[in-house]
């Protein structure tokens, strides 16, 4: 971007809740289904059904309130929002107008929520994005366009949709990109979504302007659609910025308008033109009595989850690993229970750190298993290093055990024992190996006693070479220079 | 005597005495639909073979076993259409059982027929239904009232025991008091809604439509309750409403307030009412004056809330899923157009279409809000004035039936049918509305009905005074002399 022109972006992300019926009806969410296998008279909006509030959606949504310090409201009602759309059973939507269940909060941008190409240059350290609203509504029909027909696919209607709209705080796709991946993160931390973006289970819409950075008053307003990751979103916002740059530096008038994003083609494409605003006529839903929030907040209160910028900081306290370390360990909530489980009984944790982001990542990602699919133990990952610490095994043959144990799940003990890889930890015998490699390299000793300090590896990597590699390097090391040196 | 003029409770006797049986019933109302119905036309369709089949099973020890039920378009009854009298809910099949339904089959009754109506419950006489008016059966030229004019007049011409209406401004009172049957609107949040397709939802509610006090207290005693379904229905206890029943008036204080005796009050209507009035000074009431000074709010209120609801409740009739398609669309707002324009009846987009203004940004404060606030304080006078009486006498209908085509071009005169009904709608509170005179006109004698108004979930008290009326006199047993009238209809055609 140029640094004569400042972007001005605000979001708004729908996400869907991961409650087991959905928001008015019983009717199970399953992802993938058979079409209209899911429905039922109330969310295929059959003449004389009643919706009944799902009350753990207004509680996922009040805890994803919590999570970023929003008000919540003291009541929650809804409204209809009417318009008619073939995806919308009813042509109302059961929505929130007036009265959000949250309102205010902000979500904050940590170093590793940014791209990892943009984490070295990022430009407001620690940045807060606030929050308008998070508001509760039901989602739509999924529509299918066939040849010469459509078709409605209503297993999707009436799932519980969260919307959550920041203020148009946001500068940069960076900065997009890392207030997505910290409010993804937040969402999955406290279990109320799976969010995941291809699933349609978090959809996004940008609001971006552009102004020369001596105006006050912002630009015009376009507004994105058919963002499909945060990727994707990323690179949207760069294009349009750009584009809106070029078109105000041609001298050309922006006019308020929607956009598609072509992720193939990384360009935008009109779609229409700002009309004149909707009339939704909104009004309070006479099927549905407004609720006291009181009633469920000490409960929601008490599943506050450990928010992953302040597990962060514990990983740092209670483990001693680097800030970045626990910034990848606790990125992925599922890798973050991994290392604690594995950290706890291990002597060392900072080992475990090191063997979880170094091998372990690597081995799931060259067998594309998720964590969850990990076939190491975590208590087996912390006995490794253990083995490691106490000298029993070298960090080699640590490496040998561990690829035995990713491939087999085994224990690591049993691995060590089946192949016989035990370090040897036993003085004399290192010292008879040690003697013998000596004298039969007077020419290494002679460089070495001349001062050629280097001269020492060579004859340790023999002694290791003698014991098949099973005696302890440290100790070979002490030795030889202890026979060395005459003492 | 035929079968079919029995009253519930003569019914469940007879049944438990086992001198009759339920497809004794059944058949009695098929023979009698079929002499008369084609005069009357208050029923839409009835599946006789399906109401023999449920009375072959039907457990006459239940609260209503056996007991075949008119049921209003509007209620939804599996494997029945459930069409509103519309012609946009064309072929439609409702898949599912309203909970009044469910409660009905599960006291024994049987689900029987689909009862004419204005469409979509707007109106009050019938004349809006989409396949022609219903007949009041005290004179076929007039109408039964609506919008459950089928239901009354199916009900008085016994064509039915009972039937089930559903009320928003008055829309089980007006016709039952034109009919000279009884009529209940039930306390707002005291019948489930669930399967009763709706006009407004804060206003509808289910209720019967029976031949004295104590049927519409049994059917009341089975489809009254708490719902999971409806989050609107109040989770309080059920009583038996057939238990005060016999326990008369004395000592209770009976309101009469003064804004429901007005110009435009017909002489003959009035003469009846206050002729109950002093009937019950007689049983030992005491008659206090009162006054519901916002009653006057009450018919322009009404026409902002009911059709803002309308407006949203009737979107969901597109013919994208169900019902009425229109011909020759040629893209997704064509469709909407063509489908809702040719599906809906007049008076149905009228109120739409008011329904929507009302909701329009700019509007939605004057107008919505604002009828709202009235409305709370409709809702007070009732509060104050059930702190000094145990419930309120007044007229149900300003005037005895009309005749068909009367009002139909006037629909500001049509809605003023209601004037008397809407306000307890509005207020949530229970109505009942019994026989209690005739009017003479052109040498007809056609039925006036009382309404009593009780206080909300105090359906036992209203029903007391009801029954203490009612056994005191002979009103509700006269009968309309259909036979000579339908065979009257016969000739002219």
């Amino acid at each position: 971007m140029k640094s004569d022109y400042i972007a001005t972006i605000g979001l708004e992300v729908h996400v869907q809740l991961k409650t087991k019926s959905k928001m008015f009806c019983g009717c199970a969410i399953e992802y993938g289904a058979e079409p209209n296998t899911h429905v039922c008279p109330t969310c295929l909006g059959l003449p004389g059904a009643l919706p009944v509030m799902n009350l753990e959606a207004l509680r996922m949504t009040a805890l994803t309130g919590l999570i970023f310090q929003c008000d919540v409201a003291p009541i929650c009602k809804f409204d209809r929002k009417n318009y008619y759309y073939p995806d919308m059973p009813k042509n109302y939507q059961i929505s929130q107008y007036d009265l959000p269940i949250c309102q205010n909060g902000e979500v904050p941008l940590h170093d590793l929520a940014y791209p990892k190409d943009a984490q070295k240059s990022i430009k407001n350290a620690d940045k807060r994005v606030r929050l308008i609203r998070i508001h509760l509504e039901e989602d739509v029909a999924k529509n299918f366009h066939f040849e010469t027909t459509s078709g409605i696919d209503f297993n999707r209607a009436g799932t519980p949709l969260m919307e959550i709209v920041s203020q148009p705080d946001i500068e940069s796709p960076e900065e997009a990109f890392a207030y997505l991946t910290s409010l993804k993160q937040a969402l999955i931390y406290a279990d109320v979504s799976d969010a995941d973006m291809e699933k349609g289970q978090l959809r996004c819409d940008c609001n971006v302007s552009v102004r020369p950075s001596h105006q006050t008053e912002y630009g015009v307003k376009i507004e994105l659609k058919n963002l499909n990751s945060i990727s994707g979103v990323r690179r949207a916002l760069a294009f349009e910025i750009d584009r809106q740059i070029s078109a105000l530096e041609r001298g050309e008038k922006l006019s308020q308008e929607t956009r598609r994003w072509d992720d193939d083609r990384g360009e935008t494409f009109l779609m229409r033109t700002k009309e004149s605003a909707h009339d939704y006529r909104y009004f309070p839903d006479p099927d549905l009595l407004p609720v006291k929030t009181e009633v469920f907040m000490p409960a929601v209160r008490a599943r506050l989850p450990e928010l992953p910028w302040f597990k962060r900081e514990r990983f740092v306290r209670e483990y001693g690993i680097s800030s970045y370390d626990a910034g990848v360990l606790t990125d992925d909530l599922e890798l973050s229970r991994y290392f604690e489980a594995a950290a706890k009984g291990a002597k060392r944790p900072k080992a475990v750190a090191n063997y979880v982001l170094n091998d372990l990542l690597s081995a799931l990602a060259a067998a594309g298993k998720s964590v969850e699919e990990c076939p190491i133990e975590p208590q087996h990952l912390a006995e490794l290093t253990g083995l490691i610490e106490d000298g029993k095994i070298n960090s080699k043959q640590g490496k040998e055990v561990f690829a035995e144990m990713f491939a087999s799940g085994e224990a690591p003990e049993e691995i060590v024992e089946a192949k016989g890889l035990k370090q040897e930890s036993d003085i004399d015998a290192i010292k008879l190996l040690c003697q013998q490699t000596i004298e039969a390299n007077p020419k290494s000793v002679e460089d070495y006693r001349a001062g050629k300090g280097a001269a020492i590896n060579f004859l340790k990597g023999q002694v290791m070479k003698a014991s098949k590699g099973k005696a302890n390097p440290n100790l070979v090391g002490e030795t030889l220079e202890k026979l060395l040196s005459g003492v | 005597m035929a079968l079919s003029s029995l009253t519930v409770h003569e019914a469940l006797d007879l049944l438990r005495r086992k001198e009759i049986s339920p497809k004794e019933i059944v058949e009695a109302l098929v023979k009698r639909i079929q002499e008369i119905d084609g005069a009357v036309h208050g029923y839409l369709s009835f599946d006789p073979e399906r109401a023999l089949k449920d009375a072959e099973h039907a457990d006459v020890s239940l609260p209503l076993g056996g007991i075949p039920i008119a049921i209003k378009d509007v209620v939804s009854v599996q494997g029945h259409p459930c069409g509103c009298a519309s012609k946009i809910l064309q072929g439609y099949i409702a898949p599912f059982d309203a909970t009044v339904i469910k409660k009905l089959r599960a006291a024994g009754a049987i689900p029987f027929g689909r009862t004419n109506m204005d469409e979509f419950a707007m109106g009050s006489s019938t004349e809006n239904s989409a396949f022609g008016p219903s007949r009041n059966p005290w004179d076929a030229d007039r109408t039964p009232g609506g919008s459950s004019g089928g239901s009354a007049a199916v009900v008085a011409a016994d064509e039915a025991l009972a039937a089930l209406g559903s009320d928003t401004g008055g829309s089980i009172r007006q016709p039952a008091a034109l009919c000279g049957c009884v009529g209940v609107k039930p306390t707002y949040g005291r019948v489930s809604r669930y399967g009763l397709v709706a006009f407004a939802s804060s206003l509808d509610q289910i209720g019967p439509l029976t031949k004295n006090v104590r049927d519409a207290a049994l059917i009341m005693n089975v489809i009254s309750g708490a719902d999971p379904c409806d989050s609107t229905t109040l989770d309080e206890p059920v009583p038996d409403y057939t238990a005060d029943l016999d326990k008369g008036v004395k000592n209770l204080t009976l309101g009469l307030p003064k804004e429901y005796f007005i110009k435009g009050l017909d002489p003959q209507v009035e003469e009846a009412v206050r002729a109950a009035v002093a009937w019950y000074e007689k049983l030992g009431a005491k008659i206090v004056d009162i006054s519901l000074p916002h009653t006057e709010y009450a018919l322009s209120t009404y026409y902002i809330i009911a059709p803002a609801e309308a407006s949203a409740n009737l979107a969901r009739f597109d013919g994208v899923r169900y019902g009425f398609r229109a011909d020759g669309i040629t893209g997704l707002s064509d469709h909407y157009g063509k489908t809702r324009e040719e599906g809906f009846g007049q008076e149905v987009k009228r109120r739409i279409i008011l329904g929507t203004y009302a909701l329009s940004s700019g509007y939605y404060d004057a107008f919505y809000l604002r009828a709202q606030k009235v409305r709370t304080l409709i809702r007070r006078d009732f509060d104050d004035a059930f702190a000094t009486v145990d419930a309120i006498l007044c007229p149900t209908s300003p005037t005895p039936a009309f005749k068909l085509g009367e009002r139909t071009g006037d629909p500001l005169q049509m809605y003023l049918a209601d004037i008397f009904t809407l306000a307890a709608n509005m207020a949530g509170i229970c109505g009942i509305s019994i026989p209690c005179g005739f009017a003479e006109v052109d040498g007809k004698k056609l039925p006036v009905g009382l309404q009593i108004l009780g206080k909300a979930l105090n359906e036992a008290t209203m029903f007391r005074v009801a029954n203490a009326y009612e056994q005191s006199t002979d009103w509700h047993r006269a009968k309309p002399l259909f036979g000579a009238e339908s065979e009257r209809l016969k000739g002219e055609k």
